[in-house]
């Protein structure tokens, strides 16, 4: 196997290193660069816990950026599923004592089946109707996290044992639970990644630039965006669920509305429509909410000020704006 | 006295009362942001910020320079109006050329910031503001109790929804309004300042926020987070409405109100839930909403 010799003489340095960028080898070696990364970050003076919580938020992001970045759906109810997934996951673990992997797979199966009725109902409409119905959709969920007697209403459910993975992995030892969290991230990353690398995602992408073409191809463009909703919310619980067994509770902030702005915040930051902008933007706002743990609802303005900021100067955000100065197509 | 369905007069009427008063505020606000909506194209996240700021403006008038209730009715409009229109020439101006998205993602973190700020200086536990005393009491309608300031609070509603309507339907500014809506292009053509059209038409519908406010502010307690819960029951009551007419927003706001206030008498753990399966239902019957048009 030889790589077939390109013309690159002409090119500038930033074509040459999208070129190099784009081909598949170079790609698989930094999907395995940032997998070793992510495997010694323990080792290098972070925090087991922060780094857990950063993965359950990046796949949060990768998963809401699947919609708004490739198909150009701008979701606010994106809680709802990570909430309701951590809720059950909590409440199968705790009360009917299942495995972290059953409890993480009923939270996900719940999350995939909401994000199926909500997005036959929302995909009807698009732009900003289809933001303000996931929202409202996504409102109801809320009120059925604060009245159902299972979610144990403002209090939450706490104290959620972290159990055996497979009945012999004790997660109750943190580097065995970060390296279960780690797989669980790299599993949902590679999904994602295979889905947007998939001809499935080739047509998301279509549908995005121009949806009447990819109609008058006689694709089913409704289903194709409920599968790519549901898809978008399963992954969603996937983080949800799992960041119920890292933090042993499942609580109302995880599904309240401000929660949904967050990770729009998260995708836009870092760059919608970007591989790895999510990652960015999740870690971004992760650390500042632990540096400012202490201001109380300064954090909201200083967050509302980042929306505002992004918005007005920078877009594309710090992956797509990083892109752009170096030519790559991202 | 006899009852209704199982259910005593009073508490029934009461309900139905206290709807009407919800669905008032559910009118006003779903106007402004129809108004905006057509001029500007952008959902005002902001909206429900904007209306918590209008009670607190009210509030600070009256503790800190002794201003009261009716001189306020009118200031604090002004004030959240002045406001409106900064925001709107620094930041949403510069957002008209893009995807509408960016200037719901931009209304999205003003709100944060306002109620941060908000809830910096006031905490959350909120603080009263009283009735004004030419409206304290009430009459005695035989079948219940009405209190006076309640049914101000219906009556000023509908007055202002009914001005706003002949404002933009039977005035000239409101035919120049409506004419941009349709084609910006030509109206600009015709020597109409559109920039500043758009600026008065946010400034005018946030001020109509404001003025929900100060409403507000005797009957629900005045806190930063007032503006927080309101503001996605009423996007809820945008869908169901359409986003078509004016006169379509005031009636599902009352609308959607008195069927909250029904629910809280027969079944009442679903009143906070009831406005968004009323727009499950109407999105699965008439997806662009009871009184929208199909956009296109």
């Amino acid at each position: 196997m030889t790589i077939a010799k390109e013309d690159t003489g002409n090119m500038s340095t930033g074509q040459k290193l999208s070129h190099v960028l784009s081909d598949r080898r170079v790609q698989l070696a930094g999907f395995g660069l940032g997998i070793v990364l992510i495997a010694i970050a323990p080792f290098l003076g972070f925090y087991p816990i922060y780094l857990m919580k950063l993965l359950c938020f990046a796949l949060f992001a990768f998963a809401f950026n699947l919609l708004l970045g490739f198909v150009g759906l701008l979701s606010f109810g994106h809680a709802a599923f990570f909430g309701m997934a951590s809720y059950i996951s909590a409440h199968a673990i705790k009360v009917w004592g299942f495995n972290p992997e059953l409890g993480v797979a009923a939270g996900t199966l719940m999350a995939c089946v909401l994000g199926a009725v909500f997005g036959s109902l929302a995909i009807r409409q698009r732009g900003i109707y289809f933001a303000m119905i996931t929202l409202a959709l996504a409102q109801m969920v809320y009120f059925f996290a604060v009245q159902a007697p299972f979610t144990h209403g403002e209090d939450g459910i706490q104290g959620v044992p972290r159990g055996e993975l497979f009945g012999f992995i004790d997660l109750s030892q943190t580097m065995n639970l970060y390296y279960f969290v780690m797989a669980v991230f790299i599993l949902g990353f590679f999904i994602i990644y295979r889905a947007i690398h998939s001809p499935f995602g080739q047509i998301l992408k279509a549908v995005r630039e121009n949806e009447s073409r990819v109609t008058s191809l006689g694709y089913n463009v409704t289903a194709l965006k409920v599968g790519a909703f549901t898809l978008s919310a399963t992954i969603t619980g996937l983080a949800g669920a799992t960041k119920a067994v890292v933090f042993q509770s499942a609580t109302l902030t995880d599904v309240h509305w401000s929660m949904s702005g967050e990770v729009v915040l998260m995708t836009l930051l870092g760059g919608m429509g970007t591989v790895l902008g999510p990652l960015f933007g999740a870690g971004i706002i992760v650390t500042l909410q632990d540096y400012l743990a202490g201001m109380g609802s300064w954090v909201t303005v200083i967050t509302g000020s980042i929306f505002v900021i992004c918005v007005l100067t920078f877009r594309r955000g710090v992956v797509g704006e990083l892109a752009r100065i170096l030519k790559i197509q991202s | 006295m006899t009852e209704l369905l199982g259910i005593p007069p009073q508490v029934l009427f009461g309900q139905v009362m206290l709807g009407l008063i919800n669905g008032s505020f559910y009118a006003l606000l779903s106007l402004g942001l129809a108004v905006i909506f057509g001029m500007l194209n952008v959902i005002n996240f902001a909206h429900g910020a904007l209306y918590m700021v209008g009670a607190f403006v009210a509030w600070m008038m009256l503790n800190y320079l002794g201003i009261g209730y009716w001189p306020s009715l009118i200031l604090a409009p002004l004030v959240v109006g002045a406001l409106g229109v900064v925001l709107e020439r620094t930041m949403l101006a510069r957002l008209y050329h893009l995807d509408h998205l960016y200037g719901l993602l931009l209304t999205f973190g003003l709100a944060l910031i306002i109620e941060g700020l908000f809830r910096n200086a006031y905490g959350v536990s909120g603080t009263p503001y009283p009735i004004p005393q030419a409206l304290s009491g009430g009459q005695n309608l035989g079948f219940m109790f009405l209190p006076n300031y309640r049914a101000w609070v219906v009556v000023a509603a509908v007055i202002v929804c009914f001005g706003t309507w002949f404002l933009i339907e039977r005035t000239r500014i409101g035919s120049y309004l409506r004419a941009a809506v349709e084609n910006q292009e030509l109206v600009r053509a015709f020597g109409v300042n559109v920039p500043l059209l758009m600026t008065l038409a946010y400034g005018g519908a946030v001020a109509l926020a404001g003025f929900a406010g100060v409403m507000a502010a005797p009957i629900y307690q005045v806190s930063p987070l007032m503006g927080q819960d309101i503001i996605i029951k009423v996007f809820a009551i945008v869908v169901i409405g359409g986003l078509g007419s004016i006169f379509g927003s005031m009636v599902t706001g009352l609308g959607v109100g008195v069927i909250e206030g029904m629910t809280k008498v027969f079944y009442p753990e679903a009143s906070s839930v009831v406005v968004f399966v009323l727009m499950a239902i109407v999105l699965l019957v008439r997806p662009h909403g009871l009184f929208g048009r199909p956009r296109t």
